[in-house]
Formats: structure tokens, sequence, C-alpha cells
């Protein structure tokens, strides 16, 4: 069966269980404010990933390159090494808030 | 013992532990073929990623790319480019696709845009950018066979062939996890060990990050502001400042590198491996951390060598190397075709400049910083065998990850989705077993007969994942209003208008004289060359996908429900 014909054959059987996960509990207006908190902590994320890499790294590297720390220009730091440790900082970052979230929504499975 | 029996030792119990491995993790299901059972603890799974992830081009050409090639800050978009794409693997990507539980990534596209056909344009995108990046990996398996253990190419390539058939045929994903997680540390070590060493020789700091950043051993000078002074004196240009091309391209650079690595099937589906959507959150954190402690070392070794090198030859200003007092490792490689000198003016030293007309080191490959860099640095026998043991560590933990990121493409996406559905799970875990042996025979068919663009191919992945699979993942996940047509249509365009600009610079799959509208003139889409192109074909990607999404009647309700589901955890 193609999987048009299963998602129409699903869509009239009107189960809550279409496509084989677990559904969770929550109201519409919840998954909307949960889904909205998480976007706007990946937005946040984005514009510091933004910053330290296209604008540290790229754009604004001649001025920064102006202040060093030990022998690396700070510019080319941040395109050789600063820019990766924030980029795991970052990551590490959303784990830690998205488990906060999921406990708060009471969605944490452990 | 000499060089190479060490490293045949070296190499074959590597090679050995790959072997044990995979007889006991056999595949016995489809879900264990295809996602390791889906119960790979976070940590484990970070780490396999990472060797995954660092392909023979990450391990023995980038520090040369960044060093040589790309003149040191230039190359800074290869750094930030392949590791910045975990941030957005880790937040856009990677728990939904995990949410959502199946197999495959052209699953995924097939149900959420509802069409059969929008799977096979998806499966079309994944073998074509996984096709062109496991040519790259077979030749990188048989360069390191021939380089270090003295075979011929095609001995060395065949070996590897068995070594991967073993593994990933029997194994399928759960095989290649476990071997991957040994892959890491092997490769992992060999890219360090030199590092530390050539770090403390120089700076007297074992650690490569901090000693790039330091003085020079028994001076006041800082490493950097000496190899920016040395390079300006041969008439290189300078090592911390140089932009590659314009600023612009350097940004176009780094983002088609992101969002291509954000976009690469053979990276999203080890994902899949894991137990819970937050796990794979975390497991993309600690495949960037693995990752990290070899990007950020790279640069460190490039630098490096590349001063060793240019101090090699010229150990103070006029004073130039004698050509028949050149050190061992120097004639080594020039048998291998790497180095080569000329001696132009006939005074019996050699001057290496920036000039072409001058200049007497007429062959300097990019491969030469991480594969001399153990002999450079005057480093026992036991540190260039690991280097070996290394490089094909790297090659074969990425091919092996491509060929199940095809083979399932074909077993689960064409196979069992979408001609033969009635297929019995035993029939699949054979015909998964089948398609993998067949996909380790083309790509050693392809390494062997490389089409003449082996060299181009690896970038042009990232342009492919870039500009068809990543927008269509994403846009799946951000909009429920996306149609089946429009992102069909915007996965074509992309794709069509990524490998209609590399070319039209580099020749139809290539071939130099396969080239056309030439007098377009080179990058003149605003100065963005080939490789950095990928990001402007997936806002193509985009933009035709939500105009065409507009004027198409909506998905239909389950489509929506399907992209609540999968934004919960």
């Amino acid at each position: 069966m193609s999987t048009w014909a299963t998602i129409e054959l699903l869509a009239t059987q009107k189960t809550d269980n279409t496509w084989g996960f677990t559904v969770t509990t929550l109201t519409p207006e919840q998954r909307a404010q949960y889904w909205r908190r998480n976007r706007n902590l990946m937005i946040k994320l984005m514009m510091i990933w933004f910053l330290v890499s296209f604008v540290f790294g790229i754009l604004l590297v001649d001025q920064l390159n102006m202040l060093r720390i030990g022998g690396y220009k700070l510019g080319f730091w941040f395109a050789q090494q600063g820019s990766i440790f924030v980029f795991i900082g970052l990551i590490f970052y959303y784990v830690s808030a998205m488990r906060r979230l999921d406990k708060e929504f009471g969605l944490d499975t452990e | 013992m000499d060089l190479t029996q060490i490293t045949y030792l070296v190499v074959g119990c590597s090679f050995a532990l790959y072997i044990g491995i995979a007889i006991w993790a056999r595949a016995e299901s489809t879900k264990e073929f295809y996602v390791a059972g889906g119960g790979v603890n976070p940590v484990a799974n970070g780490m396999a990623t990472a060797a995954d992830w660092m392909s023979a081009a990450s391990f023995i050409s980038m520090a040369g790319l960044i060093g040589m090639s790309y003149n040191g800050y230039g190359g800074s978009v290869f750094l930030m480019g392949w590791t910045g794409g975990y941030v957005i693997l880790a937040m856009l990507v990677a728990p939904y696709l995990r949410k959502y539980g199946k197999f495959t990534v052209p699953e995924f596209i097939g149900d959420r845009y509802y069409s059969d056909a929008a799977r096979v344009v998806a499966v079309l995108c994944l073998v074509l950018c996984s096709v062109t990046y496991v040519i790259g990996q077979m030749k990188g398996i048989g360069v390191a066979f021939s380089r270090f253990l003295e075979t011929d190419y095609e001995t060395g390539l065949y070996t590897g062939m068995v070594i991967v058939f073993f593994y990933a045929v029997l194994g399928g994903m759960k095989g290649i996890t476990y071997t991957q997680i040994a892959q890491y540390v092997v490769l992992i070590t060999a890219y360090t060990v030199p590092a530390i060493f050539i770090s403390f020789q120089l700076t007297g700091h074992p650690i490569p990050q901090l000693g790039l950043g330091a003085t020079l051993q028994g001076s006041e000078v800082y490493l950097l502001d000496k190899l920016d002074q040395i390079l300006v004196d041969t008439g290189f240009k300078d090592y911390t400042t140089t932009v590659r091309y314009s600023t612009l391209n350097m940004v176009a650079f780094t983002a088609s590198l992101m969002i291509g690595t954000a976009g690469l099937p053979h990276v999203i589906i080890r994902f899949f491996t894991v137990p819970k959507a937050s796990d794979a959150r975390r497991s993309a954190g600690w495949a960037l951390i693995f990752i990290a402690i070899l990007y950020t070392t790279a640069p460190a070794v490039a630098a490096m060598a590349r001063l060793n090198i240019m101090q090699t030859i010229e150990p103070s200003p006029g004073a130039h190397m004698t050509i028949a007092d050149r050190p061992a490792w120097f004639e080594n490689w020039e048998r291998t075709g790497l180095l080569g000198i000329e001696d132009k003016n006939g005074d019996g030293k050699l001057q290496y400049l920036a000039d072409a007309e001058r200049n007497e080191l007429v062959v300097l490959d990019n491969d030469i910083l991480v594969l001399a860099n153990p002999e450079i640095a005057r480093l026992p026998n036991w540190v260039i065998a690991l280097v070996a043991a290394g490089g094909l560590a790297a090659a074969l933990s990425t091919a092996a990850g491509l060929l199940l990121a095809i083979s399932s493409a074909v077993s689960h996406d064409l196979l069992k989705g979408t001609f033969m559905p009635s297929i019995s799970e035993r029939g699949e875990l054979n015909a998964s077993r089948g398609a993998m042996a067949l996909a380790v025979f083309g790509a050693g068919y392809l390494g062997l007969n490389p089409p003449g663009f082996a060299a181009g191919t690896v970038a042009l992945a990232f342009g492919l994942a870039a500009s068809s699979i990543f927008p269509a993942l994403v846009m799946g996940i951000f909009s429920t209003r996306i149609t089946r047509e429009g992102a069909i249509a915007g996965m074509l365009c992309g794709l069509s208008l990524t490998l209609f600009y590399v070319f039209q610079h580099k020749g139809v799959m290539f071939v130099a004289d396969w080239r056309f509208l030439t007098h377009w003139g080179e990058r003149w889409f605003f100065g963005i060359e080939p490789n950095a192109f990928g990001c402007v074909g997936a806002a193509l990607n985009f933009l035709v996908a939500i105009a065409v999404s507009k004027v198409t009647r909506e998905p239909p309700a389950p489509i929506r429900r399907l992209v609540e589901e999968i934004r919960l955890p």
C-alpha cells in the first residue's frame, strides 16, 4: 500500500495513534506553548551561533584582530578555536534547558 | 623491527579488532540492521558519529588545506563549517527525526510529504551525495595502504573492501556502530599524539590548542607572529588574516558546509540509533565534543607543520638548506610524488618562495602536513605506524556509514517502501545485506576506476546535501503548510542549480573538457566559488518550495498531526 493510501485509511479510522508512537496527553494550548518556548530558545541560541562564527569569525574579524589573547589575534582565535568551544556550550545548554522544559510539561519519560 | 613491519603490526591489530567486533555484533533483525536496535547509549553514539563524520579528508587533508591551500585564516571555513553544523543538527533536525522513529531519511520525507514520488526524489539526492562521498573514502583507503604499507593501490583497496564487507554486511548499523567506536579511539590517538609532540617541541606546551597561541621555545616571539613573518618574507601571504577570495565567499562557504553537515543522511541516521529524542540532542553534543578534539587540534597541526617545513628549508633568513644534505623524510616523500624539488638556479640549495618562477620546491602536496608530520618532528616509528592506522580508521568508518545510508535507501525505501511492499522482515533483512554487498562492490569499482573527478567529490556531496535534503527536512518539521508539490519542486530546483554551477565551473561529471558557458567567467555569482555554492541552492530550494506550496492544495489533516507529534519529545 502506498504511503498516501495508508494516510487516507488511517485518517478515516480516527485513531489517535496514526503514526505509531505514543501520543502525549497535552491540550492544544499546551502543545502550542511548548513549541513556542522551544522555538524562542532555539532563536536565542542560533543568534549566539551566528554571532561567534559569522560575525566574530568572519565579518568583524579585522576589528577583533586588533585585540589579542596570547599569540592569538582574537578574530583568528574565534574562527579557528573559540567558535567551536561555544558551539559545544550551546548544544549542552539546549540539552539541559529542554530537559527542564520537558519536565515542566510532564514529558520526560525517565 | 623496521618501520614497515611495525606499521603492518599496528594496522593488522586494528583490523583484527574490527573483525572481532563484526563477529560479536551480528544483526538479527531489520531494526538491528538499520538502527542498531535503537538502544545505543548517547555518549557511545556520539563517539560513533564522530568517526562516521571524520573522513579521510578530515584526517589526512584538512590540516594541509588550512595550512597551505587556504593559507591559514582562509581555512577557518572548514573548522567553523564542519562543527557549526552540529548545532543545527542538534536543534533543528536530529531530535524530531528521532521522535518520528523510523529507519531512513527518505522515509521521513515520503511520509511528511505524503508522496512516494517525494520519497524517490529523496533517495536520488541521498544516493548522489553518498556515492560521491564514498569514492573519496575508497581512494583514501587505497592511498593510505600504498603509502604506508608499500602495497600497490589495488591491493590496498581490496583489503579495505574485505574489512568493510565483513562488518557492514554481517552487522549492518549494529556492527558499524561498535566498529566506529573502536575506530574513533584509533584515529583520535593517531591524530593527537604527533600533535602533542610537535607542540611540545616548538613551544613547550603539550596541549596544541595552547601551543598555537604561545611563544616559541626559548624565545619571546609568538609562534603565529613568526609564521606570519616567515611567510611574508618569502613572498607568501600573511597566515592569520588572508581571506579566501572575499568575505562574502567565506560566509557562503561556511554556511554551505554547516547546512550540508546537517543534511547528510549518513550523519542523520546515526541519531536514529539512540533511545529517545532527548538522547538525540545529547548525543549531538557528545559527537561535537569528540569531533572538536580533532578540529581544534587541526589548526595547530597546520600552523606548526607549515612552520617546521619553512624552517627546515630556510633555518635562518638567507641560509637555505643544501639539497644534498636534505633529511631522509624529504627523499622518502619525493618518491611518492608528494614532494618535488628542482634546483632552478643551480646553487645546490633549496629556495621555497611564493614566486613560481624562482620557487624550487615545485611539488608540495597538502597531505604532506599530516602524513610527514611525525617524521618532520623526528618522532619514533610507532607514531608513524599509528598515523597509518588512524588514516585507515577514518576512511573505513566513514565509508561504512555511507554504505549503510545507501543500502538502506535501496532496500528499505525503494524495495520495501515503493516497489515490493509485501516483502517479509526476513526477506528485507536479506535484501538489505544484498544491497550492502552491492554497494561495497560498487564503491570498490569506483575507487579502482575513479571517474576522474574524485578530487572534487566530497565538496560536491556537501553542496548536494545542503541544497536538496536539508531544506526539505527543516521545512517538513517547522512548517505544516509545505505541500508535496512544493517539497519536490524545491528539492529538484536546489539540486539542479547546485549541479549546474559546479559542473559549469569544473565540467560535467568533473571532466574538465565538459565545462560550459565559460564566457560567464569564474565565480560569476557574487564571487562565490563552486564549493561554497550549496547555501545558494538551499535558498532557492526554500523559495521554490514556499512559493509552490502557496498555490497547491494544503497538506491533509493527518500530516498536521504528524508534524505536531514529532515536535514533542
